[in-house]
């Protein structure tokens, strides 16, 4: 059947800021969604507060609005745009929740506006739980038993009626907290009544525990005649208990028979057939191990971050697809764009292993529980394809970029074997290693299945893994071709067999092509060969031949990608890494973009003109190099995971198009850079670099506290930290040092001025700058954690010009032919520098959405070549916007039980949400809205400064208590605000007698805490409110800034509509 | 590991050679090699009376992960001449595993031969066709040429002269008689696994190579059955005055059934319900006196689209077939198409006009593979109320 009648202009919903557990997958599909529908001839309109995506840009979508996703405001745009349709299911569970809300309140109804896809009634039954449990026993699937109790008895009572363990989850609690597994009912009251009372409707649900079954997934696609299709199963390495994003996966399931497969494939088609689901959807089932006793643990009716997994793994679009179902068409109308011949209604088959490792952010919270449960804590995820599990693990363990190319971190080697034990009883990121561990002390494969409860058959394949490493610790270097065409055939890179074997890793390349032992590329067909295909999307192994043709008419270009999104390098990367393929296809190149991010649009088959889907490694690049011979590579594009490249790419004769290696070294060399400094005659704040903790300590006297410590060549601040004291001078050494530095510490006097930031193109020799943003926070403040204001507010019209003229004076300095990226300090009307990126960097998509300059673009034609006054520009600085667009930073710190929220020169958030209006009151007042920010319900606020701010709060105070606040606030800080004529409530600390400020927390009254942070307080009572308060769902901050910005916000709320803009008006 | 194992060659008969390690029985064999892309369920794959006469490669890379379970077994033996996959696992894991994969083909006499890229020999026979090959340890075989000789060559002068012609001189032939039942046998519900419930009707089944899952699926729908060899008599089976009667799947060129297809051009006009699947649907049509040929790498896998005609509904089915019936060599007014493959448009099904049979080139017994035409059976049970 063809599509529905008159479907002409669709609103797309996008899923806002990134979070843990939101993340770039959902980029992906409404980008593919928003392309697919346009393929139809629809005109799309699209919503996302999120600048950082691609679907946001104007080529995407035929109108962009970037506001807050809220009902208001979508209401607004459908009385403005009057779309005949709207298609909630790509925006993740934003979009879906606002989707269902405009549906069941009868606004969609009331102005003829169509749901497309599944229908509000079946999200109701997917998600609402009581409908679900009913659906579900409608029609036989079975579910876990559960119970949402509200008191301790009752909860006693049902959980020995189900029998023990039981799990705990105490309802609107964010990260879980407060939640366990009862083995007891001494255990469970225990945990049960904790957790009626962090929860804030004083609810838990008591449910089943069936830890230690295996976890499946699968993805499933149903259209509006019935006709079902599975996409792809998945197994879960990690048990059930690890949130599947959490958990290591691979697809398809490896440890099913045919039997337990189907079972489970015919519950999930008939569940999603009962349902009624139309488009793409997830069932995630447990699996008892002994038996073929299941249950169906969530249904998600829409895209997933499951789904972008699954459609990389098979090359299956699913995304687009579901859009295509949703207009209507059924699943064999549809052709499958990978092979151009079959349709989307078959099944893809694979013939290879895929693994995905998530990528956890316990590099940059150190202090946060690592623990793996029920609530995701990942930020990102990497993905490899191999003809073998091992080689797919080993594969992704490196993709991680987390200091790791094997199995072996060393972090285990001291401990004893009963520690090794231990550590394996521990479910946290480092289980693998300890596993592999346990193997090299030859503890059994039963032992570890039983500990741990995974799966005998992946416990053998580490085992695999551990005899290779022994043999070639054996060989050492004796190494021979047969066992080194073995160690390849599993993936082990150079660096890792020289290490084992002592050899080189120039003698071990050159033994491997004596003995022709090189990577051979395999096509991703979605039909294991079956059909002929065209898509180019490849990935390697050792043990094959080769299908990729290096052959071609058009000059090649490499794009390098960002790999995982982590915090600090988040999907902005991915944003220009595609423009800037877009940008070199326009000119007539061959593009080849490799990466490991499954949830990207750039790793699409159909962004780049070939995709290769593999580690960033020198070594996994160099196979690429080997057979495609481009001409030149681009580097600035890809953060900083690209940057690390550079010296290897040129060592394999590879150009680096664009700024030169030497240049780009020079802007992180700090002797180099200092001298360059000098030579334009730009002030920097004082500094030196350091190599030891001694040196550190001398350096920091020195310069006199406060200073500014980090190590250099890193992204979003990593390490970087503010001292006042030598013990801290030590403490953060210590940090830094715990991974080998190839590069120097830098330490450098710390001003507490106005930070400014640019961005801008070079051609070599005349600059572009597209706008100058100013941070509300004052310096100190990580740039991706600071509420960044375009244009510029409080900067006169003189420093402008001298930020400008420092740009171009460092820009040529730096023989700069692409992007770069400043951030200057304004201290007492003086500018210095304190950083210089001669790439792309997290603000470029925001600030090209904002002034409509194509930013990327025009940088990848200066790198070709072309200059900006050839584009058709002015150098120096665009014409100022009309508009004011602010950028507010997002945080997932409910997600990461134990994590310190308070702000520094280390960046924490996840995502971003931009505010665009005329007026700046209103642009701000967006921004917090966006971020999800909203306030006043009880007006009640906790107020604890240190002893520094306590001043400056007292005006702070004045003005929420304006607002009609009551205050509560530390003895101290209480004590001077009272003193100022601002009446604030003391309130006890948490050691001493109740009522204390967590008893007040846990009334669950509080809409608001302003605490910022005494240094080094963890431990004490701040952090702990600081946490309670993440936990249980209060808005915490943390500086002065930010809590003036919200004042200002709040100030001006107004509830009569707000503006909205369309991106194309700006 | 694997480079303790014994080498062993998969050699095609254009002359390449693809070398590997030696799993499971330890002799030479010539077969017709062809590839299934299925990603679970070898152990039904093994035992599918189908495979008789061919060697069937396994797409999946990983083969032999849950080890073997006998009961999952689809007939008392596995057929294939020989086994080839990518990696044969060493440590089988399921709760229901009684042996490994390498231990099963030793024990059921099937050679085979792991290490080989598949993918590799998938592309070939793609795109040249099904061919004949042969699977041998002789330790005269060598690789010439080829940078990745030790993945694939050309065979040296010992394979062009010696085995080559041996190989080519290969035919799938007599196949369905080596497959089917040797006499009658008779299941009630509650054997070989089926449910145990009330007997409704008695069905003859025609073995032509039967998988047990259609015996079951009949079964537990409330049937006695009654099974056939491929030897029989349509005289005998009128007589027996089944509700119905199911012709099964099995292996080979269904023209070369001669005796079967004249008996079964007695049954057709007996005005009992017939049922057909596979071989059986091959050859209803045959003794109609349409033709059928020979695909060029056939339906093998568990992932194929077919389309009910009727109701627009689109099925993933389980294929194993080489030959195809050719829909335009009907006389007019005999039969109308009820499935089509989505990706082909090859025929996948037939009704007769004007009678009652229904028959259907896929597997909806499945296993291995998609439950979802199981219905078919339910259809069966319509056709005989009639």
């Amino acid at each position: 059947m063809p599509k529905l009648e008159g479907i002409k202009k669709v609103l797309v919903i996008g899923s806002g800021p990134i979070v843990i557990g939101q993340a770039a997958e959902f980029d992906y599909a409404g980008t593919q969604a928003c392309r697919s529908l346009k393929e139809e001839g629809m005109e799309v309109v699209l919503i996302n507060s999120n600048p950082a995506t691609i679907m946001t840009d104007r080529e995407i979508a035929d109108k962009v609005y970037i506001e807050p996703l809220t009902i208001q405001v979508v209401k607004e745009i459908i009385k403005k745009e009057k779309p005949d349709s709207i298609l909630p299911n790509m925006g993740g569970q934003a979009g879906l929740n606002l989707g269902m809300e405009l549906s069941e309140s009868g606004f969609l109804d009331s102005v003829g506006v169509k749901l497309l896809g599944t229908s509000a009634e079946t999200i109701r039954n997917a998600e609402g739980r009581e409908e679900f449990k009913d659906l579900m026993e409608r029609i036989g699937e079975p579910v876990a038993d559960s119970l949402l109790v509200e008191d301790v008895d009752t909860g006693a009572q049902f959980a020995s009626s189900i029998g023990y363990p039981v799990v705990l989850r105490p309802a609107y609690t964010l990260g879980g907290s407060g939640g366990g597994i009862a083995h007891d009912e001494e255990e469970l009251r225990t945990i049960l009544s904790n957790g009626l009372r962090l929860s804030r409707v004083g609810q838990v649900l008591v449910e089943r525990c069936i830890a230690g079954w295996k976890e499946i997934e699968y993805e499933v696609m149903r259209d509006s005649l019935g006709n079902c299709i599975t996409i792809c199963n998945m197994e879960n390495l990690d048990p059930v208990g690890v949130h599947t994003g959490d958990s290591i996966v691979v697809a398809p399931s490896q440890t099913l028979t045919d039997k337990e497969y189907q079972m489970l494939r015919t519950s999930a088609l008939k569940i999603i057939d009962e349902l009624g689901v139309i488009g793409g959807c997830n069932v995630q089932f447990a699996l008892n191990p002994n038996s073929f006793e299941y249950i169906v643990i969530e249904v998600n009716p829409r895209v997933s971050r499951s789904s972008a997994l699954a459609s990389k793994a098979t090359g299956y679009p699913i995304a687009k697809v579901s859009a295509k179902i949703a207009l209507g068409y059924h699943l064999d109308e549809i052709p499958n764009a990978v092979t151009g011949k079959t349709y989307a209604s078959f099944e893809p088959s694979l013939d290879y292993c895929v693994v995905k490792i998530p990528r956890l952010p316990f590099d940059k919270f150190i202090h946060a529980k690592r623990t793996l449960t029920t609530q995701m804590k990942a930020t990102g995820e990497v993905m490899s394809i191999c003809t073998n599990f091992e080689g797919g693990l080993m594969k992704a363990l490196r993709s991680l970029e987390q200091h790791v190319d094997s199995l072996d971190t060393k972090e285990f080697s001291s401990h004893t074997d009963n520690e090794v034990r231990d550590e394996l009883h521990k479910v946290n990121d480092r289980r693998i290693f300890a596993i592999a561990e346990a193997l090299r002390r030859d503890i059994s494969m039963n032992e570890i299945h039983d500990i741990t409860s995974i799966d005998i058959w992946f416990i053998s394949k580490i085992k695999n893994i551990i005899s290779i490493e022994k043999s070639l610790k054996e060989a050492g270097e004796k190494l021979d071709a047969d066992l080194l065409r073995e160690a390849k055939r599993i993936e082990f890179p150079d660096t890792y067999i020289s290490k084992l074997t002592g050899l080189s890793e120039e003698s071990i390349k050159n033994l491997r092509y004596e003995h022709n032992i090189t990577a051979a590329f395999k096509m991703v067909d979605t039909c294991a060969a079956e059909f002929a295909s065209e898509t180019p999307y490849y990935y390697s192994c050792f043990d094959g031949l080769n299908e990729a043709k290096g052959e071609s008419e058009k000059k090649k270009i490499l794009v390098l990608g960002s790999g995982p999104i982590r915090i600090g390098q988040g999907i902005e990367f991915d944003y220009c890494s595609v423009h800037s393929v877009w940008a070199f296809k326009n000119k007539g190149y061959e593009t080849i973009i490799i990466n490991n991010n499954p949830e990207t649009v750039s790793t699409d088959f159909d962004i780049a003109d070939k995709l290769y889907f593999e580690p960033l490694t020198p070594e996994d690049v160099e196979n690429i190099v080997r057979l495609e011979k481009p001409v030149g590579a681009v580097v600035q594009f890809g953060g900083q995971t690209a940057i690390k490249l550079t010296e290897s790419l040129m060592k394999m004769g590879v150009k680096i198009l664009g700024t030169r290696a030497e240049d780009v070294d020079a802007a992180e060399d700090r002797e180099l850079f200092d001298k360059i400094l000098e030579e334009c005659s730009i002030p920097r704040p004082k500094g030196h670099t350091v190599y030891t903790t001694d040196e550190a300590l001398k350096t920091a006297n020195m310069l006199g506290y406060p200073v500014l410590i980090r190590p250099s060549y890193v992204l979003g601040g990593q390490g970087m930290q503010i001292a006042i004291s030598d013990d801290d001078i030590r403490e953060f050494m210590g940090v830094i040092n715990r991974y080998h530095q190839d590069h120097p510490i830098l330490i450098d006097k710390y001003l507490m001025g106005k930070e400014v930031e640019v961005d801008a193109v070079c051609d070599g020799k005349d600059i572009l700058i597209p706008g100058i943003m100013e941070h509300v926070e004052r310096a100190g403040i990580h740039s991706g954690d600071s509420i960044s204001v375009y244009p510029a507010m409080s900067i006169s019209e003189d420093i402008q010009k001298v930020i400008v003229d420092y740009t171009a004076r460092l820009a040529r300095a730096l023989h700069v032919v692409g992007l770069i990226n400043i951030q200057f300090i304004v201290f007492e009307n003086e500018v210095y520098v304190i950083e210089v990126n001669p790439r792309s960097s997290r603000t470029v998509p925001y600030i090209s959405k904002v002034t409509g300059l194509p930013i990327v673009d025009l940088a990848t034609y200066a790198i070709l070549g072309e200059s900006i006054r050839d584009m058709g520009y002015e150098p120096g600085l665009y014409k100022k916007s009309d508009y004011i667009a602010i950028k507010k930073p997002v945080f997932s710190f409910e997600k990461l039980r134990g994590a310190e929220i308070s702000l520094g020169p280390e960046m924490k958030s996840t995502g971003e949400c931009l505010g665009i209006s005329k007026s700046f009151n209103e642009a701000l007042y967006k921004a917090f809205e966006g971020a999800g920010i909203d306030i006043p319900k009880y007006k009640k606020m906790i107020i604890s400064v240190k002893d520094a701010d306590k001043l400056e709060a007292v005006g702070i105070a004045k003005r929420f208590k304006k607002l009609g606040f009551d205050i509560f606030a530390t003895k101290n800080t209480a004590r001077v605000l009272n003193e100022h004529g601002v009446l604030a409530i003391p309130i006890n600390r948490i050691n001493e007698e109740a009522p204390t400020l967590m008893d007040l927390l846990l009334e669950h009254k509080i809409d608001l805490v302003i605490d910022t942070p005494t240094h080094g307080d963890k431990l004490k009572d701040g952090f702990l409110i600081r946490r309670t308060a993440i936990e249980t769902g209060v808005t915490c901050l943390t500086s002065l800034d930010t809590a003036d910005a919200l004042l200002t916000s709040l100030e001006n709320e107004d509830d009569s509509i707000m503006s909205i803009v369309n991106l194309g008006d700006i | 590991m694997e480079n303790n194992k014994k080498k062993a060659y998969l050699i095609l008969e254009d002359g390449t050679v693809f070398s590997g390690y030696h799993i499971g029985a330890e002799k030479q064999v010539v077969s017709e090699i062809v590839f299934n892309t299925s990603m679970t369920g070898y152990v039904e794959v093994l035992t599918d009376p189908s495979y008789a006469g061919q060697a069937v490669a396994m797409t999946y890379p990983l083969i032999g992960n849950y080890g073997v379970n006998y009961s999952d077994m689809e007939s008392d033996k596995a057929w294939p001449d020989a086994f080839i996959v990518r990696e044969i696992a060493d440590v089988p894991s399921n709760f229901r595993c009684e042996t490994d994969l390498n231990s099963f083909l030793t024990e059921q006499g099937i050679p085979g031969v792991s290490g080989i890229d598949v993918r590799a020999l998938t592309l070939i026979l793609r795109e040249k066709g099904t061919m004949n090959g042969m699977i041998t340890t002789d330790e005269n075989v060598s690789v010439i040429d080829g940078v990745d000789s030790h993945i694939k060559g050309t065979g040296n002068d010992y394979v062009i002269n010696k085995l080559l012609p041996k190989i080519k001189d290969y035919k799938v032939q007599g196949v369905v008689k080596r497959v089917s039942s040797k006499e009658i046998k008779d299941y009630t519900p509650g054997d070989i696994g089926s449910k145990k419930c009330e007997v409704k009707r008695k069905i003859a089944l025609i073995d032509v190579g039967t998988k047990k899952n259609i015996i079951r699926s009949l079964l537990s729908r409330g049937n006695n059955v009654r099974v056939y060899p491929a030897t029989f008599d349509a005289k005998e089976v009128i007589e027996y005055a089944p509700d119905g009667i199911m012709i099964s799947n099995g292996p080979g060129d269904p023209s070369e059934c001669v005796d079967i297809i004249n008996e079964i051009k007695v049954l057709k006009d007996a005005h009992i319900p017939i049922f057909a699947i596979c071989l059986g649907h091959q050859l209803m049509a045959l003794s109609h006196d349409a033709k059928t040929y020979k695909m060029k790498y056939g339906h093998r896998g568990a992932n194929h689209p077919v389309k009910d005609m009727i109701t627009g509904k689109v099925y993933i089915s389980t294929q194993n077939h080489g030959y195809v019936v050719d829909e335009k060599s009907f006389e007019e007014g005999i039969v109308k198409p009820w499935f089509i493959n989505v990706n082909d448009k090859t025929l996948e099904g037939l009704i007769y006009e004007g009678k009652n049979i229904k028959t259907v080139q896929f597997h909806p017994e499945a296993c291995a593979g998609p439950l979802d035409t199981g219905f078919l059976f339910e259809e069966f049970e319509k056709m005989m109320e009639r």
